[in-house]
């Protein structure tokens, strides 16, 4: 039966994601690791501060995970936070799994410890970067409903591999926040189409920058996460020439676009206004994506 | 302090570092040793352009010159607030900047940043807080938000926040709670340009910033529940 991981909590997408009764939590709720932050501002605090995180098994393969919990201040980036993702990270380098899965529901930086979480994600992005060194393949699964923002998108785009769903969001500002900033001419927050065009997942897995669409399921994450395992690709300077070919070819080809259905007829996407009822296998058929394999010029 | 005068304390007037529309880069000698310099002036907005621009310093870098020290110089608002920049994936686009300085990092570079002016948000993660360490003048500002701004977002009121940012150095802005937390390796006052050769000296390639925020007493549990994690 289908279940929807977008309306799941943290715990039980790890359940729908790990083989069965296969998971073994590090500083769990028990051990009452939460922020020391919130107290002060009169803020509940959760004893996982909004991350679960620990070790199991997926195909019979062992793999390090952690899950993010939206519903707590948004999944925002805190000092405890931050700090069980880079204890994570920095324990795949010993335990070596088959991969390190991340299942990132965030808005970024957690405002209410906003110095701390800035330094956070930025421990976390480098902690990432030596599990990737290290041949350990890193894996985003977003498919939640707040979305994977600010810190946290850049974080997604530092791993080996990115699954998403239709309903996941990926992207660095929220529309909010441009809104605030910029005028609602400039990014109508309130226009649900046009922020998941801008933001979704079918935007992300057509310009490449999520490797592979799902359906909002348990199960097809499940799936796609097990044919991940074996994505490691550590930073090379020619894989780095190959993205940066990519990205400046981008701004190239689509730097005038107004809106994602311009860049998805670009792409050669027949009837884009279409794109948005299509199904995750309808759009992978289409494969009219972005090229990942770029050589370098 | 603006980037040409920065430039001099560093480097003496004989540098080659250049200003194309915000972004600075070029190399410059200290001693006997030439560095290149990549970084952003007048509060720069980092969109795509200059993401990309940044990181194809750090690429030719690599690419051409084995070993060179990098250094980022960092002022910014922050990334760039706008549709376009969503639209075409900015958050991809900053993180090959941090991704290139990892690798220049790998590579043997030493890179080292520093606030010179103002640090800001998202722009900063990748465009300084990725170094080896990053370093700040005195004068420098780094913050997330502005209070006013943080108290709309948390829906506390400002007056708690100004109170508490006195005794805890997670919420006000500032350099010097950037150092007690580790972010922030020391300030550089005086002698920049001892300051710097001491910096390329003594950065280790490790990220020490949670030990450091521990000793000074401005992050306290970050490096404890790591460890507690890898020993889980």
């Amino acid at each position: 039966m289908r279940q929807s991981f977008a309306e799941s909590t943290a715990r039980e997408r790890i359940s729908q994601l790990l083989d069965a009764g296969l998971f073994y939590e590090i500083l769990g709720p028990a051990q009452r690791v939460s922020s020391p932050h919130l107290a002060q501002l009169g803020v509940p605090a959760a004893f996982d501060d909004g991350v679960v995180i620990g070790s199991g098994s997926l195909g019979g393969r062992p793999v390090l995970v952690a899950s993010q919990e939206g519903e707590f201040m948004g999944g925002g980036v805190g000092e405890v936070h931050g700090a069980k993702l880079v204890g994570l990270f920095q324990r795949a380098l010993v335990v070596r799994p088959a991969a390190v899965i991340v299942i990132a529901e965030s808005g970024g930086v957690r405002l209410h410890e906003a110095n701390a979480g800035l330094i956070a994600v930025s421990e976390v992005m480098r902690a990432l970067l030596d599990v990737r060194a290290a041949g350990i393949a890193v894996v985003m699964l977003i498919g939640g409903a707040n979305g994977c923002f600010g810190g946290m998108g850049l974080i997604a785009r530092c791993a080996d591999h990115i699954v998403m769903s239709d309903i996941g969001r990926l992207s660095m500002s929220g529309p909010e926040v441009i809104e605030s900033s910029n005028g609602v001419e400039e990014f109508d927050s309130r226009d649900r189409a046009l922020v998941w065009r801008t933001t979704g997942g079918k935007h992300r897995y057509l310009t490449g920058d999520a490797d592979v669409l799902v359906e909002d399921d348990g199960d097809a994450f499940r799936k796609a996460a097990m044919e991940a395992l074996g994505s490691a690709k550590p930073l090379t300077l020619e894989s780095m020439l190959a993205e940066h070919a990519l990205l400046s070819e981008r701004v190239r080809l689509f730097g005038d676009c107004k809106d994602a259905m311009d860049i998805w007829r670009r792409l050669g996407v027949n009837h884009p206004e279409r794109v948005t009822d299509m199904e995750a296998d309808q759009l992978q058929s289409l494969a009219h994506r972005q090229s990942t394999d770029l050589e370098p010029v | 302090m603006n980037w040409q005068d920065l430039a001099t304390a560093l480097f003496g007037e004989q540098h080659h570092i250049i200003r194309n529309g915000d972004v600075l880069s070029g190399t410059a000698q200290l001693q006997d040793q030439t560095i290149a310099v990549v970084g952003t002036t007048d509060h720069a907005s980092i969109g795509v352009e200059i993401a990309l621009a940044q990181a194809a310093v750090v690429l030719d870098t690599i690419q051409n010159y084995p070993g060179r020290p990098i250094l980022l110089l960092v002022d910014t608002q922050g990334q760039r607030l706008r549709h376009r920049d969503e639209l075409l994936g900015i958050n991809r686009y900053m993180a090959h900047m941090g991704c290139c300085v990892e690798l220049a990092r790998r590579s043997g570079h030493k890179v080292v940043g520093l606030v010179y002016d103002q640090a800001l948000s998202g722009g900063f993660i990748t465009s300084g807080l990725i170094a080896d360490a990053c370093y700040a003048l005195p004068e420098a500002e780094i913050r997330v938000m502005r209070l006013p701004a943080m108290a709309r977002v948390t829906k506390i009121s400002e007056d708690v926040l100004e109170a508490l940012s006195v005794s805890n150095p997670v919420f006000a802005p500032g350099v010097k709670n950037y150092v007690a937390m580790g972010g922030i390796r020391s300030l550089w006052e005086g002698d920049l340009r001892a300051a710097l050769t001491t910096a390329l000296a003594d950065t280790t390639i490790t990220d020490e910033r949670a030990k450091d925020g521990a000793l000074r007493g401005g992050r306290t549990m970050s490096a404890n529940v790591t460890a507690r994690v890898v020993a889980a």
